[in-house]
């Protein structure tokens, strides 16, 4: 149960190679593996040049939003005298992604490697790894990780002998979404409620503690050492020929009804279509694909047609539209009630709005409202024309973009499957008598 | 940790209230004076004494000078510049050492960390993890968010509150054994559904494998 499956043939495997290998966990297997090397080589470099080098490779955020990792390193200055810090967003709570929960589980030392070389880089002395508070596992062989980095001499005030200092320390969360965003998760480490912040100033400037801060993901951090040892060149051999803004490889998550759920590493630009058929196993015996959300809930939902056309990259998936998201891939067949599940993401949000904004404390409970209501059976016609007109009230008016995201779901449902929706409200079970005629 | 800091509390809506210092412990200087004494914040007369006067046994204080749990928030606040920052790990201990975090013990935490009880409440009822009131010794928490959804996770739910004998959710069992919770995504969609037994994690749970887990616990 929850073991990794045997790497399919089209599969590629850079992140997930260890996936499942029990010695790789511990330093010394990881360090038969190669391991550390990439940090050795980065400590031996100008911090700047490995910055260089990641912003090369085409590196972007596996987190959700696509930043460019070396641009985002090159906003931190080095020696402006204020200390700096680097956070990794381990909060992986957009619900359909489970990579990092893998990494950490893994590889945990791949992604303390990534940590510390991106620390170099940024100029930070610390670097905290923000783990959501359910990931107990991956709490437990983080920490058991980083000890054994801290007695090998690999992080401490002597980073691998350089005389450089590198403390990683893991923060752990306490069950809230919104800490996955990234100012909230820097409050959250301060020890406070994790309400996102109102940017500017952007977490380059000030941060968590009001320092220069940068904030990676796991999957993000753990791809850094593979590029300082192979070279951009090497990084950028995986990408379409005629999207050089997308490269490298990619960990999906693939849950719901589909035969073959679980983490598939494969390049950008890979066919969906034989991702979900080939790979995956297609639906369920004597079902079909009904919807498909390619990257965690927040992102908006494809048809099985434009799920079948699209090219797995960040340019590939918006051409389709939606998104490539964190890479979540969610299924969901013909055997389902779509317009039930679209409610419970609703309900989803509504229960992980941190309550500062009102379009999104409001927003995300009306449309929870409206939509359970539908499901009942108590729907109204001139309902989907309100929750559309919620959903742009919610869209772009808040401080972050949970608000956002549990628009996309119902507004692109409407849009796609109204007739689901439809049918619902036709078969209304309860007629409603005015309070006053 | 002690059974008897699992009991239920008595208070009609089964949250604890008023804090106010433990019973027999040092009174925490600067948030609280006994009547007639100066200074501290004022507690209203008429509150009973700590977590007791709800059918808890008297708050035991997590963080004594010398003590493991203390040594260990040592440890931890030299990680961060600040004190407040050593606020989420310090509730975990206290999670871990009583069972849950009570009003007493969030004035403890206030106190180590030099922050008002208020705040510290603020923090606690911010994220979800945080007990505010006793629950079962086998806290069980089951994803229900749509990925696991679609797999049957409600399936799972009813078949949970059915082998515990949790009348409904959130509520802890007669025998004080169990307490069963929905959650919104725990992070392992691809095997679902879910269940997270206190610190444990249980993937692919299917409604015919309750019954198995439940009496692995003892």
């Amino acid at each position: 149960m929850g073991y990794p499956h045997t790497p399919h043939a089209r599969e590629t495997t850079v992140l997930s190679k260890y996936f499942g290998d029990r010695e790789a966990i511990t330093l010394e297997g990881w360090k038969k593996r190669g391991g550390y090397a990439a940090l050795k080589t980065a400590l031996g470099m100008a911090p700047g040049d490995i910055v260089s080098v990641v912003k090369d490779s085409g590196l972007r955020g596996r987190g959700g939003a696509g930043f460019p990792t070396g641009v985002k390193w090159s906003f931190m200055k080095p020696g402006d005298g204020k200390p700096h810090y680097l956070c990794c967003n381990a909060d992986e709570s957009e619900p359909g992604t489970f990579k990092d929960r893998e990494i950490m589980r893994w590889t945990p030392h791949a992604l303390i490697e990534g940590c510390a070389i991106g620390s170099y880089a940024i100029g930070a002395e610390t670097c905290y790894i923000y783990i959501r508070g359910e990931f107990t596992e991956p709490l437990v062989r983080v920490e058991s990780a980083l000890k054994e980095c801290y007695a090998g001499g690999i992080l401490g005030t002597n980073a691998m002998g350089s005389g450089k200092t590198i403390n990683i320390y893991v923060h752990r969360g306490a069950g809230a979404y919104i800490c996955g965003e990234e100012t909230a998760l820097m409050n959250s480490i301060e020890g406070r409620r994790g309400n996102p912040r109102i940017k500017p100033p952007f977490p380059a400037v000030s941060g968590v503690f009001a320092q220069p801060t940068t904030i990676n993901n796991v999957e993000t951090l753990a791809a850094v050492p593979h590029i300082i040892n192979n070279g951009a060149a090497w990084y950028k051999q995986w990408m379409r020929p005629d999207n050089p803004k997308s490269t490298g490889t990619k960990l999906y998550s693939v849950c719901g009804n589909i035969q073959k759920p679980g983490n598939y590493e494969v390049p950008m630009g890979f066919p969906f279509k034989d991702f979900l058929y080939d790979l995956c196993g297609g639906p369920p015996p004597g079902r079909k694909f009904k919807a498909i959300i390619p990257g965690g809930i927040s992102v908006p939902i494809q048809t099985v047609e434009e799920a079948e056309a699209s090219l797995m990259d960040y340019e590939g998936f918006v051409a389709q539209g939606t998104m490539l998201g964190s890479g979540g891939v969610i299924v969901i067949d013909d055997a389902q009630n779509l317009v039930k599940q679209i409610a419970r993401a609703a309900r989803f949000f509504a229960h992980e709005s941190c309550a500062q904004c009102t379009q999104c404390r409001e927003g995300t409970a009306w449309t929870t409202r409206i939509l359970e209501r539908i499901v009942a059976g108590d729907g109204t016609p001139e309902d989907l024309d309100t929750l559309l007109d919620i959903g742009e009230n919610m869209t772009g008016k808040t401080i972050c973009v949970l608000s956002d995201s549990c628009a996309t779901p119902v507004a692109s449902g409407i849009k796609k499957f109204r007739a689901d929706f439809e049918a619902l409200i036709k078969k209304k079970k309860h007629h409603l008598v005015p309070a006053v005629a | 940790m002690s059974e008897a800091n699992r009991e239920r509390s008595t208070s009609s809506d089964g949250r604890d209230r008023p804090m106010a210092p433990p019973e027999g412990a040092q009174p925490i200087p600067g948030i609280f004076r006994a009547p007639g004494e100066e200074g501290g914040v004022h507690a209203p007369a008429h509150a009973p004494h700590g977590d007791a006067g709800h059918g808890h046994p008297p708050y035991e204080p997590v963080f004594t000078p010398g003590s493991k749990r203390r040594n260990e928030l040592d440890e931890v606040l030299t990680r961060y510049p600040t004190k407040m920052a050593a606020l989420l790990p310090a509730l975990w201990m206290v999670q871990h050492e009583r069972g849950w975090v009570s009003d007493a013990a969030m004035a403890e935490v206030a106190d180590v960390l030099e922050l008002t009880p208020a705040y510290v409440k603020g923090v606690v009822t911010f994220y979800t993890m945080y007990h505010q009131h006793p629950v079962g010794r086998h806290f069980i928490q089951v994803c229900t968010t749509s990925p696991c959804n679609v797999c049957g996770a409600e399936d799972v739910v009813e078949a949970l509150l059915k082998h515990t004998g949790c009348f409904e959710l959130g509520q802890m069992s007669p025998d004080g054994k169990y307490t069963v919770i929905e959650v919104e995504c725990l992070g392992a969609c691809g095997f679902a559904t879910p269940v997270m037994i206190n610190e444990d994690f249980i993937e692919s749970v299917t409604p015919d494998g309750i019954p198995a887990i439940l009496a692995g616990l003892e």
